[in-house]
């Protein structure tokens, strides 16, 4: 028997939004509105979306050094950040693979994580095993986290908060009022598009995410749309596209590791990574374009012509912006350049298919 | 006696003469949510009761379509190549799938008529 699933502050709005629900990381959590995903994603896409996000773990580390401490367990550049700036990385493991990836935001006298729902559990206990007594975590179950995210986000969220919301850049987070609510406002997202999240406290959440949904344009986009929004964008899920065997190198992240990073080391699995940024790998994470019309999900092979096998893909479907299949995979070095021709095996039938560029759909994020 | 005949597959059959047309249910495109593409069968396939004839894939899933009767296909609908959106915007009718012969009109009697569907999907 498995255990009860969570519900995020937001559950009650999702009922009576009509949202029809699914297990996910523990939680139950809204696949879909009654719009239904297509149009959820080209809402998204054309105006604004906002999503329940919840699930996702909220935590602080405070004390002296906690950015020079983190850093000993991702390979992205922590200490470097101003304060109010963050840095999408990776915890990763002593050969170098993925064991999660995260959003880290510095503030004055903390650090502000982001992590995935699925990884909370393993996640803190990392952290835990490894932390120095002059460093405290903070894990933040007391919070919500809402997505805006879309073109007019800004010009939403700016109705309602203070803190000129609308000019922060990408990769920026502010504490900040939205109507009277102490929010952590953050300028990210999962989606390619401009956007926010906004972690506000649970008994709060509801009303927040009402006020913003009856803006103009703005409507509930579940995880069925997040996940094509994220795909079309080219954007890493974890435990699909990276996990604990594929390396930031071959998941085509090292724009994530920082100079300094990528020349010292000093995480786990350095000397692998740099390695491979140095010699290359022998596989790597590819975009894929099926030249049909059948869309080629998660663990169809990926063949060449000859048949032989060249890797799988890892996360494949219908891309509502592109109008047509896309997916994204691992193929090896030599058959991973843009326009190589390959097939993809959709219930036994191989499809031809052809390597691409990601993004499927240019990423508009607001560089100030 | 006419009217539509239902599998517990969630096929809509409507027979005319020695032929049937076959589509999915109202009810089955709503729970498949928006349909993106539709891999229908060729013509000449010969199909017993319950062998996969189609798939219909949703932006969430694919699934499989069975023969909900034995026969052969001759004709598919391929106003769905060029928009699979038809399947939710009108599943029992220019939504069908193909048409095929029938072979054997006794596996009609183990279809549902309308009210007995409806029976059906409201224990769902």
């Amino acid at each position: 028997m498995s255990a009860p699933l969570n519900h995020t502050p937001l559950f009650d709005l999702h009922v009576d939004c009509g949202a029809k629900f699914a297990p996910f990381a523990g939680f139950e959590m809204p696949v879909q509105f009654p719009t239904g995903i297509l149009k959820e994603h080209t809402q998204t896409r054309n105006a604004a979306g906002l999503f329940d996000v919840s699930h996702m773990g909220q935590l602080r580390i405070f004390g002296s050094g906690a950015a020079a401490w983190l850093e000993t367990l991702v390979p992205g550049d922590l200490t470097g950040l101003e304060p109010g700036r963050m840095r999408y990385t990776q915890f990763t493991n002593d050969s170098g693979g993925i064991l999660d990836d995260l959003m880290v935001t510095r503030f004055d006298d903390h650090l502000f994580l982001v992590i995935n729902a699925a990884c909370k559990t393993a996640d803190l206990e990392h952290l835990n095993a490894a932390l120095p007594r002059e460093l405290t975590i903070d894990v933040l179950d007391d919070r919500a986290l809402i997505a805006l995210q879309g073109p007019t986000a800004a010009a939403v969220l700016a109705r309602h908060a203070n803190d000129g919301v609308a000019t922060m850049p990408f990769m920026s987070s502010a504490l900040c009022a939205v109507k009277g609510v102490a929010c952590i406002v953050s300028r990210c997202g999962y989606t390619g598009e401009d956007g926010y999240e906004i972690s506000v406290p649970a008994d709060r959440a509801i009303e927040l995410a009402e006020l913003l949904s009856v803006e103009e344009g703005v409507g509930p986009v579940g995880l069925g749309a997040r996940d094509s929004l994220r795909l079309e964008a080219g954007l890493c899920l974890y435990g699909q596209d990276i996990d604990s065997s594929t390396t930031p190198v071959e998941a085509g992240l090292v724009w994530s590791i920082g100079k300094r990073r990528r020349r010292d080391g000093g995480f786990p699995g350095d000397a692998v990574i740099q390695r491979q940024i140095k010699d290359g790998t022998a596989r790597k994470r590819v975009g894929i374009q099926p030249l049909g019309r059948a869309p080629a999900r998660a663990r169809a092979k990926i063949i060449d012509p000859a048949g032989d096998e060249l890797g799988e893909i890892t996360s494949g479907g219908f891309g509502p912006t592109v109008g047509g299949p896309v997916a994204m995979g691992y193929a090896p070095r030599d058959s991973a350049a843009v326009d190589t021709l390959v097939q993809v095996v959709v219930r036994g039938k191989p499809l031809p298919a052809k390597i691409v560029k990601l993004p499927f759909t240019p990423q508009r994020y607001f560089r100030g | 006696m006419s009217g539509l005949k239902f599998s517990e597959d969630h096929e809509w059959i409507e027979v005319d003469g020695d032929t049937a047309t076959v589509g999915i249910t109202d009810y089955a495109q709503e729970q498949l949510g928006d349909v993106v593409f539709v891999d229908l069968p060729a013509l000449g396939t010969e199909l017993a009761v319950g062998d996969d004839v189609a798939v219909v894939e949703s932006v969430k899933a694919a699934s499989e379509i069975f023969a909900p009767l034995s026969g052969v296909i001759i004709e598919v609908n391929e106003d769905l190549e060029a928009d699979p959106s038809k399947v939710n915007e009108s599943a029992e009718s220019n939504g069908w799938f193909f048409k095929m012969t029938i072979e054997d009109p006794s596996e009609l009697d183990g279809l549902m008529d309308r009210d007995a569907y409806n029976a059906f999907i409201a224990k769902l």
